[in-house]
């Protein structure tokens, strides 16, 4: 064993551990004074952790700690995204942090952190290490989520995640103790081989409830709406993007490779929770009027689009939902920039009618907003358009045409909600002014924005390329 | 000798078990507690599993029977209250000492029957530590690595939610009582005799 070796395949997430720790150490010396600018060089450690991800595609498959441990470039594509938005999630927090007298330097560490274990899970090839990254990626949002103490709802929050978390991380425990004991490992190697017998699907099923649970998929779902309504608006940003590209294309990763030649067996279990979702998430959302709660919504119906991608197979999902996630998560990370942004009196908005009149208000803002929330709609031509159609053609090609065909009624219905939002910005008299927004934040929104229309629309070959390359290996 | 140091520790183990149920007063319990630890402990050591003996001292004994000591003496728990309807709750806790019992005897069973499975507590190694670090500081250093990130993101995390820096609470600071100068503390007066200050 060399550890220089090791240390060289796992360098991005060596860099963010190291700079976790030492950050960390330094933060404790220097204490709260030091917060903005630890927030500062964290977004930056998170960035070149991300360009060194996608730096290390050429390297190809290279395992690394006695085989615990094992990068692609379908793992390192979702590796670097994951990085690279908790960089621009973090980048975005500064202002809110301020206002809500929550700058704390615990944070930023918290969001390293929690990047790292995205990480570490991505490139697991061992369910230990899987089971540990998913344990560094939990524990550090449940903090987070309830990083606002004084307040009663984050704190709700914290809790719910937590015990619902613990009860996912139980579930996934416990699937992984029958896997091992019915393949005789607990590496994927080991269990791509093994035998397809009872106690194999068993556990299989198990962990792909607590994977589940983590991507917030129905009906492993119940968490999120209070989660994202009740956690301060900077974690909702990071929670909706980094852990949730990572947390899909980490299942679609274990059923491709581990599971692969068991694909039978599990391909109806994540189609049933693939069209649950899209079902819960286009219908439970109708009847809210928190912005917060409709993109939670939104959220657990965008995953089950990607998860038809899954659902259809390794040759023909794989790629599709690369791109799914990535525009997906692009257009995200926008509109929780917007829902970050918009603060009137020093309060952050919160409800529908919050948004009245946008458009008259602050016409750059409501535009950038408008594009954001068609991607995510998947109406074209913005980008999101073209990542549902991937997935849904990926679900024709493997043969489930009746996924499909949920995928589209229901992404019909989730149109209602999305649009009852363009509504209120575009057609609502206006309410009261609105604060001044943070740069920072409005830099990003528009970046999304011009990402998500023209510029992924007119790139969509290249991105297509890139996810397919990944995926090929 | 071996066989009769282990049935000895086992109606140790088995008796103060017995009595950490059977106890009135729940300090007594949780003090039985310890002791059946201990002996259990006794037992690894009896099957040259001595590193897996100094843990459950360490952990058990050491963190987790303390918390419990100090969670029975800090909470008010009326426990004569709590132990009332115990018949009530008998014969659903015969079942599940039923169904313990039968799995006792299965096992035995496949062990006096099936041959049992032969161990090594301590493969191509002088000691059980030894043997365990062997694994876990090479093969599984990675996964030993990522355990600690996962404790410090726990600390991390009971610091950030519990801890808070009260305002008017006074503390010793000890670089300031030491870095005081003579001149900030003592003024010298000149007292005529017979005049106050």
């Amino acid at each position: 064993m060399n550890l220089l070796a090791d240390l060289q395949v796992a360098l991005p997430d060596a860099l963010l551990a190291g700079f976790g720790l030492v950050a960390l150490l330094l933060a404790a010396i220097g204490g709260d004074r030091i917060s903005g600018l630890l927030r500062f060089v964290s977004v930056i450690a998170l960035a070149a952790a991300s360009v060194f991800a996608f730096l290390q595609f050429p390297l190809g498959d290279a395992e690394a700690f006695n085989g615990l441990y094992k990068v692609s470039p379908f793992v390192l594509f979702a590796k670097g995204a994951t990085y690279a938005l908790g960089a621009l999630s973090l980048f975005m927090s500064g202002g809110f942090l301020k206002t809500a007298s929550m700058e704390r330097y615990e944070y930023a560490l918290l969001v390293v952190f929690a990047a790292l274990g995205a990480g570490v899970m991505l490139s697991a090839n061992d369910l230990m290490t899987l089971y540990l990254g998913v344990e560094t990626l939990s524990l550090s949002s449940y903090v987070l989520a309830a990083f606002q103490r004084d307040s009663l709802k984050s704190s709700e929050a914290g809790l719910k995640y937590f015990v619902l978390g613990a009860l996912a991380s139980g579930l996934l425990l416990y699937g992984s103790s029958l896997v091992y004991g019915f393949a005789g490992g607990t590496g994927y190697a080991a269990i791509a081989a093994a035998e397809n017998t009872v106690g194999l699907i068993f556990g299989l099923v198990l962990i792909i409830c607590g994977l589940a649970f983590k991507a917030s998929a129905a009906p492993f779902h119940i968490w999120t709406p209070d989660v994202y309504e009740g956690a301060p608006a900077p974690v909702v940003a990071f929670f909706a993007t980094a852990p949730k590209i990572a947390a899909v294309v980490v299942l679609a990763h274990v059923m491709f490779t581990t599971f692969g030649p068991h694909e039978a067996s599990w391909r109806m279990v994540i189609a049933i929770i693939a069209a649950l979702s899209m079902i819960i998430g286009a219908f439970g959302a109708l009847a809210q009027n928190s912005i917060k709660r409709i993109l939670a919504y939104s959220s657990i119906a965008n995953v089950g689009f990607a998860l038809i991608g899954v659902a259809a197979g390794v040759e023909a999902g794989a790629p599709s939902v690369l791109v799914y996630m990535t525009i997906y998560v692009i257009g995200t990370l926008g509109i929780f920039g917007g829902v970050l942004a918009l603060r009137r009196g020093g309060q952050a908005i919160d409800q529908v009618s919050d948004l009245n009149g946008l458009f008259k208000l602050k016409p750059g803002m409501a535009l950038a907003m408008v594009i954001l929330i068609f991607s995510v709609a998947g109406v074209p031509p913005a980008a999101g358009f073209f990542g549902k159609f991937q997935v849904l053609m990926a679900g024709l090609n493997g043969d489930l045409l009746w996924l499909v065909v949920v995928g589209i009624l229901s992404s019909a219905v989730s149109l209602g909600y999305y649009l009852r939002l363009v509504w209120a910005m575009m057609m609502k008299p206006p309410g009261e002014p609105l604060d001044r927004t943070d740069l920072s934040v409005s830099a990003t929104v528009l970046v999304t924005a011009v990402l998500a229309f023209p510029v992924i629309t007119i790139a969509i070959q290249m991105l297509l390329d890139a996810a397919q390359f990944a995926s090929a290996g | 000798m071996q066989l009769i140091a282990f049935y000895i520790l086992s109606t140790i183990v088995v008796l103060s078990a017995l009595f950490v149920i059977a106890a009135r007063n729940p300090v007594h319990s949780v003090l039985w507690l310890i002791c059946a630890f201990f002996t259990s402990a006794g037992l690894l050591v009896l099957i040259g599993a001595e590193f897996l003996a100094m843990l459950l001292v360490v952990v058990y004994v050491g963190a987790v029977a303390v918390l419990f000591l100090f969670v029975v003496m800090m909470l008010d728990v009326d426990f004569v209250e709590l132990k009332q309807g115990f018949l009530n709750y008998l014969p659903a806790g015969a079942l599940v000492a039923l169904a313990l019992l039968a799995e006792i005897g299965v096992v035995a069973a496949a062990a006096t029957f099936g041959g049992g499975a032969s161990f090594d507590p301590k493969p191509d190694a002088a000691t059980n530590a030894q043997a365990l670090s062997k694994v876990l500081y090479t093969d599984y250093l990675l996964l030993f690595q990522m355990s600690g990130i996962v404790l410090l993101v726990a600390m991390m995390g009971a610091i950030v939610l519990t801890l808070r820096a009260r305002a008017k609470v006074k503390r010793q600071d000890i670089a300031k009582q030491t870095g005081r100068k003579r001149k900030d503390a003592v003024e010298l007066k000149d007292v005529r005799p017979g005049q106050g200050i």
